[in-house]
């Protein structure tokens, strides 16, 4: 069975997390289960903290990010959070895209640099709609909840992709 | 604290230890404060060069730098270049510096010297030995146990080149640690407990550049970045280059075929460079022959001609800093290593970047050294309450469909970390699946590092799609890959060859081992002995302490009586010379005190896992 890395850092399952009290868990497990801690011990031990140690750090670095928190949540509660739905266009998006393109095909500067600022104004608009979210599911554990999230994720993942488009172009 | 204590008031001594591309250090924990040890000529640095004398006897360090300008021909420096490298990446290197490759480099780099060929992990160890040698003599101990520094931005190939060296050596490398972080350590000793710090270390051939978060004892490494052939030597190359140059017009002469030429003349230009850093302007003088160069270098001229390293450097800088998620203005302090940071152009280029006047009090060059040996204290249990939390400098990746790289582990990962894939065949009645492991950035397996293939064999013949096996990988402490796999239908554990794409085998290690023996003077045996004595009062004083603990009692009695005869073994092979003999006991022992160490690890395990101390 995979190690529960909410469980890891003694927390419930859960998306609205206090980065500082994190962070505070994190350090002070470390302290207990860091593999230079065990040095002196036997083998059997030292497998064992190297072990314990490597699921912490992968348990801190999953949940410390807001993104990665909801996709491990997503995962361990049955969602499949494949790529589907990245590739077709929002149809709310369709006129922007568009001009992303002519932008990137003219090469023209200021419109990529107009692009950019509107999509990042659009995915903080859709972090603030997701934190939202996680609060709401953090009070009912109600599956609706995390659909709504992956819809959510899908479409901020759309919009990083072209946020990064607007970035390739520059060094064009 | 849980844990078990092992009281031993024999600690081995732990030293740490600065591998260097141009000089090398050896440091210990004087009871509270790290300090260097000199060789027994007064020296504390090292140099990093290694000399196959007429009579085929092997010098490393002082000794051998004076062969450099008479035997260049048996004679290597800067080694450290060709660690965990094949013969493909260091054709640039080949052309500024006199190694001779010899055939079948392809996976391994072969230097000729001589008439002998040498690996680089072997040249590494002649250098290793010198360091043990000095510790030994000063401190009047055996010394089987070290930390090594390796840079930052090493990937796995060079991590393992560089442990095979320990092994080659005689010497238990505990743990390989980061330039950087270990100067950070080295400051961090008395120096503010809260705060994000930069460090830039510029070597001798190496460029890292690491941002740490401290937080009462811990040193978080946020982020590393860095360039693994950088630094002084290239500063170096490019004088010298200028000045064969105006030779060749001076004197109609082209001096650079001659190694001894090229290597006096090589030693007058650092010291130039060197003299530059505190006067306006300096001299290289050069006699050969009956010739005489000169020329009067100013220190315009001279940070013209570096600017472009100079710069090389910044742009590691900043990807650092956006991959930590900071500014400069949140970074509070710089702490400079490596000796050419004592270069004004480096400081006032660190100065500019960072917006920090950047911190010199300890000397760049003994600082690293100074640090691997706290990170010994630490494992030795010496110091208490400071911890590092370091990362891996690149990505791990598999490669998949098309040559494309699938990261599983990213960059700046804290580690030790880990990652599980799920493989499976693809076509019917298939019994092995390769696994191609890269290291890098790139999104085509081709541009990054090819680390090694790992060959999952003897999957039952079944379906296409139907084999399922769980593969993980784990980064450890030291930055190296481990690759453990698993049947996921049988559970059974599931064997992995691995075929390293640069680097030595195991068997090519052990039979360099038993090579070495060779050279190896008698009391290195009674050093291995003394460690394995030393080991045996860890795991002899561990039981004692357990036997009256919870979880002695919960083992049956048959695990008790295996235990108690085991220790009496171990207690009468304890004054045997010969350090197999307490090993084999040692490892008796472990194997019988498994289950209970298992116990109380569980019941320390359920201990932290509740968190009280948060």
């Amino acid at each position: 069975m995979p190690p529960d890395y909410f469980e890891a850092l003694g927390l419930p399952r859960s998306l609205a997390i206090d980065l500082k009290d994190l962070e505070k868990r994190f350090y002070a497990r470390s302290r207990q289960l860091h593999p230079d801690l065990f040095a002196r011990k036997s083998q059997a031990e030292r497998d064992r903290a190297l072990e314990h140690s490597a699921v912490l750090n992968d348990a801190y670095r999953a949940l410390k990010d807001p993104i990665a928190r909801a996709m491990y949540l997503l995962r361990i509660e049955g969602f499949d959070i494949g790529e589907q739905g990245s590739r077709d266009v929002p149809p709310e998006l369709l006129e922007e895209v568009f001009e992303l393109n002519m932008a990137i095909e003219e090469a023209d500067g200021a419109q990529l640099e107009a692009s950019r600022k509107r999509f990042e104004a659009l995915r903080e608009g859709v972090d603030g709609e997701m934190f939202s979210k996680f609060t709401e599911w953090d009070a009912s554990h109600d599956k609706a909840v995390l659909e709504a999230i992956r819809g959510l994720l899908n479409r901020r993942k759309y919009i990083t992709n072209l946020i990064d488009k607007t970035h390739v172009s520059d060094r064009v | 604290m849980f844990q078990i204590e092992f009281d031993n008031n024999e600690t081995a001594t732990i030293v740490g230890i600065d591998l260097g591309t141009t000089n090398s250090l050896v440091a210990w924990m004087n009871l509270t404060k790290p300090e260097v040890i000199p060789g027994d000529d007064g020296e504390k640095l090292v140099p990093s060069v290694v000399s196959v004398l007429e009579d085929g006897s092997i010098v490393a360090g002082n000794g051998a730098r004076k062969e450099l300008i008479d035997h260049p021909d048996r004679t290597i420096y800067s080694a450290k270049r060709l660690m965990g490298r094949g013969v493909a990446d260091v054709q640039d290197e080949l052309k500024l510096f006199p190694f001779q490759i010899a055939e079948g480099s392809e996976s391994v780099i072969q230097v000729r010297l001589g008439e002998k060929t040498f690996t680089p992990p072997e040249i590494s160890a002649f250098i290793l030995r010198q360091l043990r040698k000095n510790a030994e003599a000063a401190l009047g101990v055996p010394v089987t146990k070290a930390v090594v520094t390796v840079p930052a931005y090493f990937n796995d190939a060079q991590r393992q080149a560089t442990r095979d060296a320990g092994r080659i050596a005689g010497l238990e490398i505990l743990r390989l640690v980061n330039e950087p972080t270990a100067a950070a350590l080295a400051y961090g000793l008395d120096k503010r407990k809260e705060g994000v710090i930069a460090v830039y270390d510029l070597g001798g051939g190496t460029f890292d550049i690491s941002i740490l978060k401290l937080h009462e004892g811990i040193f978080e490494v946020l982020a590393t970045n860095g360039d693994t052939h950088l630094g002084g030597d290239d500063i170096d190359n490019k004088l010298l280059r200028i000045a064969i140059e105006d030779i060749r017009s001076e004197w109609g002469e082209d001096i650079s075929h001659s190694g001894e030429a090229v290597q006096t003349l090589r030693r007058e230009v650092i010291r130039a460079k060197e003299a530059l850093s505190f006067a306006p302007s300096a001299q290289i003088e050069f006699l050969w022959h009956g010739h005489r160069y000169q020329r009067e270098i100013c220190r315009d001229l001279f940070e013209n001609l570096i600017r472009d390293i100079v710069d090389r450097t910044l742009g590691p800088c900043r990807a650092c800093m956006a991959d930590a998620g900071v500014t400069p203005e949140q970074i509070d302090e710089v702490v400079l290593v490596g000796g050419s940071t004592r270069i004004p152009l480096v400081r006032s280029a660190v100065e500019v970047l960072f917006r920090a006047k950047p911190h010199t009090e300890l000397n760049p060059d003994e600082v690293v050294a100074l640090g691997a040996a706290v990170q010994a204290g630490i494992l030795s249990g010496a110091v208490e309450n400071q911890l590092l939390l370091d990362v891996t400098p690149l990505s791990l990746g598999i490669e998949t469909y098309g040559g494309v790289v699938s990261k599983i582990i990213h960059r700046n990962s804290t580690i030790p970390a880990s990652a599980g894939e799920t493989f499976t065949t693809g076509v019917d009645g298939q019994t092995n699946v390769l696994i191609h492991v890269v290291q890098g950035e790139r999104e085509l397996a081709k541009d990054c590092r090819s680390l090694a293939r790992f060959d999952l064999k003897g999957i039952d013949p079944m379906p296409a799609g139907m084999a399922r096996i769980e593969v993980r990988f784990l980064i450890d402490a030291d930055g190296i890959l481990n690759v453990t796999a698993r049947d996921a239908r049988t559970g059974k554990e599931h064997s992995v060859d691995v075929k390293p794409s640069y680097g030595l085998t195991d068997e090519q290690v052990e039979a360099m081992i038993e090579a070495s023996i060779d050279h190896a003077e008698e009391d290195y045996r009674l050093a291995q002995a003394a460690g394995a004595r030393v080991e045996a009062d860890t795991i002899l004083a561990a039981v004692e302490k357990a036997r009256r603990s919870q979880a002695w009692s919960e083992l049956t009695a048959e695990e008790r009586d295996r235990i108690s005869a085991a220790v009496n073994r171990l207690l009468l092979a304890y004054h045997s010379d010969d350090y197999a003999v307490i090993r084999a006991q040692i490892e008796v022992l472990d194997d019988a005190a498994r289950n209970l160490a298992e116990n109380m690890m569980n019941a320390a395990v359920r201990g932290a896992l509740k968190g009280t101390k948060v």
